[in-house]
C-alpha cells in the first residue's frame, strides 16, 4: 500500500524513474576507505548501467539506524558491517541470507565467520587484526617477543611499546597465546583463571614500570607513535593512514609474549557487504544486489579497495597483482589474518568487552589484586546477560487497565451531566480554538511516543523480542535484582549519585551565575557589554562539542588540566580512575555548561527592581548589606525559583555531560539515571525493556519533586509578598 | 578604596571569563593545529587552516559542496522549527495566560511532565509515526519533530511573558471596537517582543544541536544536518578530531551570533519565564 502511494506520488511529481531504482548501500567508512569505495560503486554503475545511492553513517547510529529503517522497508539494500553483529542482525531479521554464486576466490577462512546455522549471509570484504608497528629507527631489528621488546632501551620520555592495555579486544591477542579467551564457544564468560591473571600480571607490570603508557586510548596510541615517543605499537590497518611521511616503519606480525612461546592471537574481524532483509524485493532486484555485493567483494573492486584504501582484501584472486604481491604492509596483514582468531558472532561476545575493561583498569589503575578484579568483572557479565524476567499472561492487566479507562469514561460522563460543568465546557470553547493545535501536535508528537516508551517498560527481552512481563522490570530495579540494595550499579546508589549530581550543580549554577550577575549589574561598571557576551559564550556552543572539548582538557597524558598542573609544579592527576575526581571532571563541565543561563536570569530579575527601592533604602542610611539582604535578595528569590526548578529537571537528566566527559568511570560510579537507563538499552544487551522502567521511574521522581516544589512554592511565595508588601509600606512612609 | 573596589571586580570577571573562554580556545587551537594536541596554553605553535578547508570545502561525486548544502539544511531546519513552534505556542500560550477553561491545570501539568521524561526512550515509536505519515528522510518532519519538542517550554516562556503584560492594555483596545484576536495581534505581540525572540532563539538551538533523531531519520547526505556530519569524524578506530573541531567551530558560529543579536533580549525575555503549575 505504502509502496503504491510513494510510486504515485512519483508519477504526480513527474519523476518516475524510467530505469530500476537506484540500489541503497550504507557504510560507516571514512578517509580513504570512503573514497575507495566510492570509486569501485562508480566502477559497477559504469559496467553495469545499474545506478547506486550511497550514504555514510556516523558510527555510533548505524546499529540504530539500521533496526529502524530496515523493518519499515527505507532501509539500504546492502550494508558493510563487522561480521561479528552478524547473529545480532540475524536474530533481529536485519540481513537476508547471499543465495547467488560465491566466486571461488573468496572461499576458505574469510567465508568460515559469515555462516550461521547452515546459510551463508555476506560476502568478505576485507580482513581486519592488530600487529605489530616498529619505529625502524628505535627498533632496527625485529624483537623476538614483546618482553624483549618492552626491555629494549629507547631513551628518555619514550615508550618501548604502546598499546590500548584496558581495552579487551587488544589484550585477548596476549590472552589467546596464553591458552585463555573471553568468551567460550558455548558463550559463557572466560575472562578468568591462570592465563587471565598471568596477562593482567604482565600488563600491570609494564605500566607500573613505565613501559607501556597508563591509560592509554586509541588516540594516544597514534599520537606517541607518530611523534616517535613510542618505539613500536600495537594496532590495527586503521593506524597507517595517520602516521606522517617522514617517519620511517614497518609492520611485522605480533610476535610471542616471551621468547619461544606462542605467537600472540588477535581477533580477527572481517568486514562484510551484506543484504539487507526486504520480502518485498523482486527476484530482479535480488539478482542486482547480488551483483553489487560480488562486485564490491571481488575482481575490480577488490583491487581498487586495495591500492586506494589499502584494504587487506580477501579476495584471493587480487593478490596476485604485482601491486599487492611486493606491498609488504598489506602482505604482513594478510598473513596476520591467517593467524588471527576470528571473533564469535555471538552477541554476547560484544558484552565481554565492558567488564573485561573494568577488570583492566582496576587492576591498572586501582592497583587490585587480578583475581578479585576478575572475580568482580565476571559478576557484571553475568548481570548483564541474566534472562529476562517470565513472559505473564497480560489478560489481568489488559482488565484492569480497561476497568480504569471505564471508570474514567464513567466519571466524565457524570461530571458532563452536572449542569455547572456543561456551562463551564461552553465557555471553554473559545479558549480552545486558541490550544487545540498546539494540544494535538504535542499529544501526536511528543505525548503518544512518551506513553508508548513508557508502556515499553512492561516488556523485557532483547531487541525487538519482547514479551509482556508485567512490573517484573520494576521489581528487579527496586530490589537491585535480588542483590545488595547499596551495591554496585544498584538504583538507589545511581539515585543517590543523580541527587548529589542535581544538588551540586544546581547550587553552583546559581552561586556563580547570581555573584557575577551582580557584579555585572553594578552601576558603573564599565567594558560590561563585552564581559557579558563572553560570559555567555559556554551556552552558545553546542553541549556535545563543549563536553567532548572537556574530556579532552581532562586526558591523563594530553589533557590541558594536566599539563596546568605540571606547569605549576603539581602532580598529574588521573581524573578517571576515582570517583571523586571524575565526579568533579563531571561537575566542572556542566557548571560551566549551565552559569550563563542563571546569570541571564538573574540580570533579568535584577532590572526589573525598581531603583527607586534601592534609592528610598539609601536615604534611610541602609548599608549595602542590608539593601542586598532586604531588598535585592527577597526580590530575587521568586524570580529564581521557576528558573531553578527547570535547572533541576534539566541537570537531573543531563544526558550528554556525564556520557561524554567520564562516560560513566571509574566503573559505572558516576552513571546518573537516566545514562544508567541508556546504558541498559543500548551498551548492554538492548534490554529495551529495563531501560523504559527506569525511564518512568525518572519521570516519577521528578514528577513527586515537582509536586513538592509548587507546594512549598506557594508558601514561601505568600511570605515573599508579604515581604515586598512590607518594604513597599516602609517605602511609602518614608 | 573605590579605586581598589573597581579592580577587585574587573579582576573576579575577567577570572570568570578566563574560565568560560578556555575550552572554546581549546576547541580552537584543536582545529588550527590537527596533528598536535593543545597544551596548558591553547594556541597552536603551527597554525594551518587544513582541517578547516577538508570539512567546510567537502565535495561529493557530482562536484557540489556537501558542507555547504549540509549548512543550508540545518538553517532551514532550525529556522522553520523556530517559526512553527512560535506559530503552535503562542497561541496556546496566551489562552494560557488570559482564559479560564476546563483542562487548563491539567494541560500545564503535562506540559511540565513532557520536561522530565527521558526522550530517548521515544525515538523508536516517533520514528514509526513519522513514518505512517510519510516524513521520513524529510527535513519537514524533523521539523516538525523539534518544533513539537519545543513547544511545551515556549509554552511556558510565553506564558510568562503574556503574564507579565496588563491586561488594561487590551481591555482598553477593546473598547475601542477591537476584537480579541485583534487585541492580541496589535497589543500583546509587540508588547511580548523580547519574550518571543528568546524563545526561538530556544526552539531554534534544539534543532541545531540535536542529533540522536536527525542520524536515524535522515538517509540522504545532501539534507544531514551539521551535529551528524560532525558525529562521522569520530569513527570506530580513528577520531579525526582536528576536523571535528574545525567542523565544531562552523557550527558554534551562527548561534553566537544570535546570541549576540539578541542578548540584550535575552536579558528581558527569559525574566518572565515561569513554571508556575
Amino acid at each position: 500500500m505504502k509502496r503504491a502511494l510513494t510510486a504515485l506520488a512519483l508519477v504526480l511529481a513527474g519523476a518516475l524513474p524510467a530505469r530500476a531504482e537506484p540500489l541503497r548501500l550504507w557504510h560507516a567508512y571514512g578517509g580513504a576507505e570512503e573514497v575507495a569505495l566510492r570509486e569501485a560503486v562508480r566502477a559497477f554503475e559504469r559496467e553495469t548501467g545499474q545506478e547506486v545511492d550511497l550514504l555514510a553513517v556516523a558510527f555510533g547510529a548505524y546499529l540504530a539506524k539500521l533496526e529502524s529503517a530496515i523493518p519499515t522497508g527505507r532501509g539500504p539494500d546492502v550494508f558493510i558491517d563487522a561480521h561479528e553483529r552478524l547473529t545480532t542482525y540475524v536474530d533481529a531479521h536485519l540481513v537476508a541470507p547471499y543465495g547467488g554464486e560465491v566466486p571461488a576466490s573468496l572461499e576458505g577462512e574469510p567465508l568460515i565467520p559469515l555462516r550461521t546455522e547452515g546459510r551463508l549471509y555476506g560476502l568478505p570484504l576485507s580482513l581486519k587484526c592488530a600487529a605489530l608497528y616498529l619505529n625502524d629507527d628505535l627498533v632496527p631489528e625485529d624483537p623476538g617477543s614483546l618482553d624483549a621488546l618492552v626491555a629494549t632501551p629507547v631513551g628518555e620520555d619514550r615508550f618501548p611499546l604502546v598499546m590500548e592495555a584496558e581495552n579487551g579486544y587488544y589484550v585477548a591477542a596476549i590472552l589467546h597465546a596464553l591458552g585463555g579467551e573471553l568468551l567460550t564457544p558455548t558463550g559463557e564468560y572466560d575472562f578468568q583463571g591462570p592465563a587471565a591473571e598471568t596477562t593482567l600480571t604482565w600488563l600491570a607490570e609494564q605500566v607500573g614500570a613505565g613501559r607501556i603508557p597508563d591509560e592509554a586510548t586509541g588516540e594516544l596510541v597514534q599520537r606517541l607513535f607518530a611523534s616517535g615517543r613510542a618505539a613500536a605499537a600495537i594496532s590495527g590497518p586503521w593506524l597507517a593512514p595517520d602516521l606522517p611521511e617522514d617517519l620511517r616503519w614497518r609492520v611485522i606480525p605480533l610476535p610471542p609474549l616471551t621468547a619461544g612461546g606462542r605467537p600472540l592471537e588477535p581477533y580477527l574481524t572481517v568486514e562484510a557487504v551484506f543484504a539487507a532483509a526486504d520480502e518485498a524485493r523482486s527476484p530482479e532486484r535480488v539478482a542486482a544486489t547480488e551483483a553489487l555485493m560480488r562486485y564490491l567483494a571481488t575482481g575490480r573492486g577488490a583491487r581498487i579497495r586495495a591500492e586506494t584504501a589499502r584494504q587487506v582484501v580477501a579476495d584471493a584472486a587480487a593478490w596476485t597483482s604485482p601491486a599487492l604481491a611486493d606491498d609488504t604492509f598489506l602482505r604482513t596483514f594478510r598473513a596476520a589474518a591467517d593467524t588471527a582468531r576470528p571473533m564469535p558472532t555471538d552477541p554476547r561476545m560484544r558484552m565481554t568487552f565492558v567488564p573485561a575493561q573494568r577488570a583492566l583498569r582496576r587492576v591498572l589503575r586501582g592497583g587490585e589484586a587480578p583475581a578479585d578484579a576478575l572475580a568482580a568483572s565476571a559478576r557484571t557479565f553475568a548481570d548483564d546477560t541474566r534472562p529476562p524476567p517470565a513472559e505473564r499472561d497480560p489478560t489481568l492487566a489488559l482488565v484492569v487497565f480497561g476497568l480504569l479507562l471505564l471508570l474514567l469514561v464513567g466519571y466524565w460522563v457524570h461530571r458532563v451531566r452536572d449542569p455547572a460543568v456543561r456551562v463551564a465546557l461552553l465557555d471553554s470553547l473559545p479558549a480552545y480554538r486558541w490550544v487545540a493545535h498546539a494540544f494535538f501536535a504535542v499529544f501526536a508528537l511528543v505525548i503518544l511516543p512518551l506513553l508508548v516508551g513508557a508502556a515499553v517498560s512492561l516488556f523485557a527481552g532483547r531487541g525487538r523480542d519482547l514479551h509482556y512481563v508485567g512490573l517484573a522490570n520494576y521489581a528487579d530495579i527496586l530490589t537491585a535484582r535480588g542483590g545488595d540494595l547499596l551495591g554496585d550499579r544498584s538504583f538507589y546508589v545511581v539515585l543517590g549519585v543523580t541527587v548529589l549530581w542535581t544538588v551540586l550543580n544546581v547550587a553552583l549554577h546559581l552561586l556563580v551565575g547570581v555573584f557575577l550577575a551582580l557584579l555585572l549589574n553594578r552601576p558603573k561598571l564599565r567594558l560590561r557589554g563585552v564581559y557579558r557576551v563572553l560570559l555567555i559564550l559556554p551556552w552558545a556552543v553546542p553541549s556535545y562539542v563543549t563536553a567532548l572539548a572537556w574530556k579532552g582538557m581532562f586526558h591523563r597524558q594530553l589533557g590541558a588540566i594536566n599539563a596546568i598542573l605540571e606547569a605549576l609544579g603539581a602532580e598529574p592527576v588521573s581524573w578517571f580512575a576515582h570517583f571523586g575526581t571524575a565526579f568533579a571532571a563531571n561537575l566542572a563541565t556542566n557548571v560551566w555548561l549551565g552559569f550563563p543561563f542563571m546569570m541571564v536570569v538573574t540580570l533579568g530579575a535584577l532590572s526589573s527592581i525598581p531603583d527607586s527601592l534601592y534609592e528610598a533604602a539609601q536615604v534611610d542610611g541602609a548599608t549595602r548589606g542590608q539593601r542586598f539582604r532586604r531588598i535585592t535578595f527577597p526580590l530575587l528569590v521568586p524570580a529564581l525559583a521557576p528558573a531553578v526548578v527547570m535547572g533541576a529537571v534539566w541537570t537531573f537528566n543531563m544526558f550528554n555531560v556525564v556520557f561524554l566527559v567520564s562516560g560513566g568511570e571509574p566503573g559505572g560510579s558516576t552513571e546518573i539515571l537516566v545514562s544508567e537507563a541508556y546504558r541498559w538499552a543500548f551498551t548492554r544487551g538492548q534490554l529495551y525493556g529495563y531501560a523504559a522502567a527506569y525511564a518512568v521511574l525518572i519521570f516519577g521522581i521528578l514528577a513527586l519533586w515537582t509536586r513538592a516544589t509548587v507546594w512549598i512554592g506557594g508558601r514561601k511565595e505568600r511570605r515573599v509578598r508579604r515581604a515586598r508588601d512590607a518594604a513597599a509600606k516602609e517605602l511609602a512612609t518614608s | 578604596m573605590k579605586r581598589l573596589a573597581a579592580i577587585g571586580v574587573h579582576a573576579a570577571i575577567l577570572l570568570a571569563v578566563a574560565f568560560a573562554l578556555y575550552p572554546v580556545l581549546w576547541v580552537v587551537s584543536l582545529a588550527l593545529s590537527p596533528h598536535e594536541s593543545p597544551g596548558a596554553i591553547p594556541w597552536p605553535t603551527e597554525p594551518s587552516l587544513d582541517a578547516m578547508r577538508e570539512v567546510v570545502l567537502r565535495t561529493d561525486d557530482e562536484g557540489r559542496y556537501l558542507f555547504l548544502m549540509q549548512t543550508g539544511a540545518s538553517l532551514l531546519v532550525a529556522f522553520s522549527t523556530a517559526l512553527v513552534a512560535i506559530l503552535i505556542a503562542t497561541p496556546a500560550a496566551y489562552a494560557l495566560s488570559r482564559f479560564r477553561f476546563v483542562g487548563k491545570d491539567a494541560s500545564q501539568q503535562a506540559l511540565l511532565a513532557t520536561q522530565m521524561f527521558p526522550g530517548v526512550a521515544a525515538a523508536i515509536p516517533l520514528y514509526l509515526i513519522l513514518d505512517a505519515l510519510g516524513l521520513i528522510d524529510h527535513l519537514g518532519g524533523l521539523t516538525l519533530v523539534y518544533a513539537t519538542t519545543a513547544v511545551p517550554f515556549a509554552i511556558f516562556q510565553l506564558k510568562g511573558a503574556f503574564d507579565t503584560i496588563p491586561r488594561d492594555l487590551e481591555e482598553a483596545a477593546m473598547v475601542d471596537g477591537a476584537t480579541p484576536f485583534e487585541a492580541f495581534r496589535k497589543v500583546v505581540l509587540p508588547a511580548a517582543r523580547p519574550a518571543l525572540a528568546v524563545t526561538a532563539l530556544f526552539a531554534f538551538m534544539t534543532a541545531w544541536n540535536e542529533f540522536i533523531l536527525a542520524a536515524t531519520f535522515l538517509s540522504r547526505e545532501e539534507i544531514f544536518t551539521l551535529p551528524v556530519v560532525l558525529q562521522r569524524y569520530v569513527g570506530e578506530h580513528r577520531a579525526q578530531w582536528g576536523h571535528f573541531a574545525a567542523g565544531a567551530i562552523v557550527v558554534s558560529v551562527p548561534v553566537m551570533a544570535l546570541f549576540y543579536w539578541l542578548q540584550r533580549h535575552l536579558v528581558g525575555g527569559l525574566t518572565a519565564g515561569g513554571v508556575k503549575g
